[in-house]
């Protein structure tokens, strides 16, 4: 049943060419169905009336799908490490009284754009690098031709569910995006069409991952904690099985 | 004045699209790299479009407004896509996906288009497949199809609840191959905020930077708008916050016509509105049709549990009232029944605007653990909203906007009335009529971006004289300080309400004037108070931050002051077509039964219309629809 509860709320803010600072703000009367980010859009509409400006944050679709939200909650990406995003979260996960720490997703490759909003580019950047197979659009056989193992399809449909949030990134005490880039190895690793490129794929995203600045992998978990969509921390060592060997074949 | 030519190939149906291959003009190889081509949008039809020309060796520039094209708002498509392969043997063909899209759309939609949809279908799962993309498999190793609504065959192929996803992905990766090979330069965070045309053609676009608020100039031989739907003009609808009409509306105020705006799909399974704060609407897809069961108590005002009422006191009325299609007829339908069981008073749930989709027969006829494999995403996404667990309580469901079939008019060629301007997916009207079959919208814009363009864009490439054009060219200038003048204006007001309280106001008018159910009465209403909302908006709107910053409300309120435009030519376009078809009821024009009852003696044509001046009245263009396959009569689902 539907409630109301009274929150404090210390959010980050941030404009660019400045150091960031907590600013203290009442979110009164907030509805327990609705989702986190309608809560923000409730103090967001006070603050305007006001004259502040409102918190910036990142959102699109607002069904869990899309990657664009997230934010650290009491140190929580997402909010919670339920398999949710920020956008499915509801207030009826809080109680009455509390008080939130909201801040950006903190890790090295995350520059913060202003207040909620962290660029996450270098994510798009490892894709580029090779997370794709490489099918020139009219160049495809009948769709029928290969037939794929059900338990492989699936397989490579937990990993394909990715959204890209960066979640992963955040929580990792290493800034690492092993998982991110795991879940699409492990894609085209399981699928027959995915394998004339697996060798240089793992190498070129890999490397790329590299020379971002994202952080190794010790083995943490912490990632797949934070995932909002499950990917299993097992892709991690695909990944490894996979660069290993692409490094021992020749070129 | 414009003239509609929709270029429509001679010759026989099936034979019309390969033919129109081999007669358009090609562009030799070596001077592909000479031209270039804007794609603004980076969904399933901007992406694959945008891949696919680069690979033919153009020049591209796509634009996002968006962090990463991979947000673009097709991944939130969640059922599947329709193609006529026909694996399950169960009689489908390229003609039968033809046919079922024509009568799905009530007979709007032009024929040779949908055709030649049906005929890309094929191709479009065949190059999915090579991309990697994870569909349903079978035990066998084979794809897996399911049924949507509006057909007796089974032709989706899907990827769990997140085919769009999944497709969304696949183009992107295509995207970025073709980024890593430097023949795509991806503009992320730049929106696009008008269109320049010089000397009667679109010769380029301004962008805004969203981060530092820079305007910025872009030239290029041809604009391709892959830029959506336009359903947030309702406010809440299930399109993602940012989605909106601005770029098509430049387009349209440039010299584009705007097709059938008043063609809205209301989908009938989403989660109920539930209160005053909220942003937006949830789908749970059609798929769920397949095996969920709708219905409403038989008596008015029966307010006992679900599972307090026996099976003889409910009403599965898709069920009684359309036998051969049942809780499958198309999306219009269930729709407007759901609204007639609401108002008649047997509405379930605390505000009585929501009917049941209950999953206990399938539960116990398949086992939960079946139902759970189809369709759990879902499930858990019902229940994080609802609190409610669907295994054991039936869903709550009401319609909701979700999709507009009307769009930038386009010739057979994708070209709009503005030379050198194309539109693809839901920002054309062409495919889908009055009203759009589930899994489709995937389809098209895979279709229009990966197969149609790439073909027919050579030809006006290589047929039109295209003048080198400098961005110091005044047409850049005055467009830039067109858009620079709207938002120093919006941030000059300083009024006393919010962008979204506005934006509110406009939706509500909208849902109650122009949504499921229109009267000539109640779309005059909405035609006096729209100007007054938008006078209102323009002297008391809040803005607060600047223009050289990362500014969400500003954004917001510059989206939201085109819808304040766009909303009144929908509502005209409701009022001329008296008529009802698909998504477009007119109260005044239905049958004995309640069924959308369509005037195809007045009313059999495209309603395109012309700007003329936000003073004046636009012009509007009858494009003639002609059926020379299949042959118009009454829909039925019964």
């Amino acid at each position: 049943m539907s409630n109301t509860i009274n929150l404090t709320l210390k959010v980050w803010r941030q404009s660019k060419d400045e150091e960031g600072r907590f600013e203290t703000y009442q979110a009164n009367d907030v509805d327990t169905d609705a989702s986190f980010l309608e809560m923000l859009d409730v103090v967001n509409e006070e603050l305007t009336i006001k004259g502040v400006e409102p918190i910036a944050f990142e959102h699109d679709c607002r069904e869990g799908i899309c990657g664009c939200c997230g934010t650290l909650v009491d140190g929580k990406t997402h909010g919670s490490h339920e398999r949710t995003t920020l956008c499915q979260l509801h207030m009826r996960k809080f109680k009455d009284g509390e008080t939130l720490a909201i801040e950006p997703f903190r890790a090295h490759p995350f520059k913060v754009l202003k207040d909620l909003i962290v660029d996450r580019s270098g994510l798009d950047a490892i894709i580029t690098a090779g997370g794709y197979v490489s099918v020139k659009t009219g160049n495809a056989p009948e769709a029928s031709t290969t037939p794929i193992k059900k338990a492989d399809a699936e397989a490579a449909m937990d990993a394909a569910e990715c959204i890209g949030c960066g979640a992963c990134v955040a929580a990792c005490p290493n800034g690492s995006a092993m998982l991110f880039t795991a879940a699409k190895v492990s894609q085209y690793a399981l699928l027959p069409q995915g394998h004339p490129e697996r060798t240089e794929r793992v190498k070129n995203m890999v490397n790329m991952m590299d020379a971002l600045g994202f952080g190794n992998c010790s083995n943490e978990y912490e990632c797949a904690v934070a995932c909002p969509k499950g990917i299993d921390v097992k892709n991690i060592a695909r990944l490894n099985r996979e660069f290993i060997k692409a490094n021992l074949k020749k070129a | 004045m414009i003239k509609l030519d929709a270029k429509i190939p001679e010759g026989p149906m099936a034979e019309k699209w390969t033919k129109h291959k081999f007669n358009v003009k090609l562009v030799n190889p070596a001077n592909k790299r000479k031209h270039s081509v804007i794609v603004v949008g980076s969904g399933l039809a901007g992406a694959s479009a945008a891949a696919t020309l680069s690979e033919l060796g153009y020049e591209v520039d796509c634009f996002t407004y968006s962090d990463s094209p991979r947000r673009a708002h097709s991944i939130a498509a969640q059922g599947g896509i329709n193609a006529a392969k026909n694996y399950p043997n169960d009689g489908d063909s390229v003609y039968r996906l033809f046919y079922d899209t024509v009568k799905g759309g009530d007979f709007r939609s032009r024929e040779a288009n949908v055709h030649r949809l049906a005929e890309c279908s094929n191709l479009i799962i065949d190059h999915c497949v090579a991309q990697g993309i994870p569909f349903a498999r079978e035990y066998g190793g084979y794809l897996d199809n399911r049924s949507f609504g509006g057909a007796q065959v089974s032709r989706t192929f899907y990827a769990r609840g997140q085919t769009g996803q999944q497709l969304l992905i696949g183009a992107y990766g295509a995207l970025s191959k073709e980024i890593n090979k430097g023949g795509v330069k991806m503009h992320t965070r730049c929106e696009v905020i008008d269109v320049v045309v010089v000397d009667g053609q679109a010769r380029g676009i301004i962008s805004r930077d969203l981060v530092t608020g820079e305007l910025t100039r872009h030239s290029a031989d041809a604009v391709v708008m892959a830029t959506g739907g336009y359903g947030n003009v309702f406010f809440l609808s299930t399109n993602a916050m940012n989605c909106n009409a601005s770029a098509a509306w430049r387009a349209y105020k440039k010299g584009a016509a705007f097709a059938n705006p008043c063609y809205t799909q209301i989908h009938p399974t989403c989660i109920p509105v539930h209160g005053e704060y909220q942003s937006k609407l949830t789908l749970m897809s059609e798929s769920l049709r397949n095996d969920g069961r709708i219905w409403v108590p038989k008596e008015k005002g029966d307010k006992r549990p679900a599972n307090q009422i026996p099976e003889e006191e409910r009403d599965y009325y898709l069920e009684r009232k359309y036998p051969s299609f049942g809780n499958l007829v198309p999306r219009d339908l269930a729709s407007r029944n759901a609204k007639i069981v609401c108002d008649e008073g047997r509405g379930v749930g605390s505000t009585g605007q929501a009917v049941y989709l209950d999953f206990a027969d399938a539960i116990e006829r398949l086992g939960k653990d079946n139902i759970e494999a189809k369709y759990g995403n879902l499930f858990e996404m019902y229940n994080r909203i609802t609190d409610e667990d669907p295994y054991t309580t039936p869903m709550m469901i009401f319609p909701a906007v979700h999709y507009t079939m009307g769009g930038l008019w386009v010739d057979y060629n994708l070209m709009t009335t503005l030379p050198g301007l194309y539109a693809l997916g839901e920002c054309n009207f062409s495919d889908h009529g009055a009203n759009r079959l589930g899994a489709s919208a995937l389809m098209q814009g895979l279709a229009d971006g990966y197969f149609v363009l790439p073909n027919t864009i050579n030809d006006y490439l290589a047929s039109t004289k295209l003048e080198k054009v400098s961005t110091a060219h005044e047409a850049f200038a005055e467009a830039e300080k067109h858009a620079q003048d709207k938002l120093d204006k919006l941030l000059a007001v300083n009024g006393d309400r919010t962008v979204d309280d506005f934006h509110k106001e406009l939706g509500l008018l909208m849902w109650e004037n122009c949504g499921m159910s229109r009267t000539e009465e109640g779309l005059k209403e909405a035609l006096r108070k729209i100007p007054k909302i938008r006078e209102e908006f323009w002297k008391r709107v809040n803005v607060p931050g600047s223009a050289d910053d990362l500014n969400q409300a500003l954004e917001k309120a510059n989206r939201v002051a085109d819808f304040m435009e766009f909303a009144e030519l929908m509502v005209k376009d409701a009022l001329n077509r008296s008529e009802s078809c698909g998504g477009h009821f007119r109260a005044e024009s239905q049958t004995e039964e309640g069924e959308a009852q369509r005037d195809d003696k007045n009313f059999a044509y495209v309603g395109a219309w012309e700007f003329q001046g936000l003073e004046n009245e636009p012009v509007l263009h009858k494009e003639l629809l002609e059926f020379e396959e299949v042959k118009l009569t009454q829909r039925s689902y019964k």
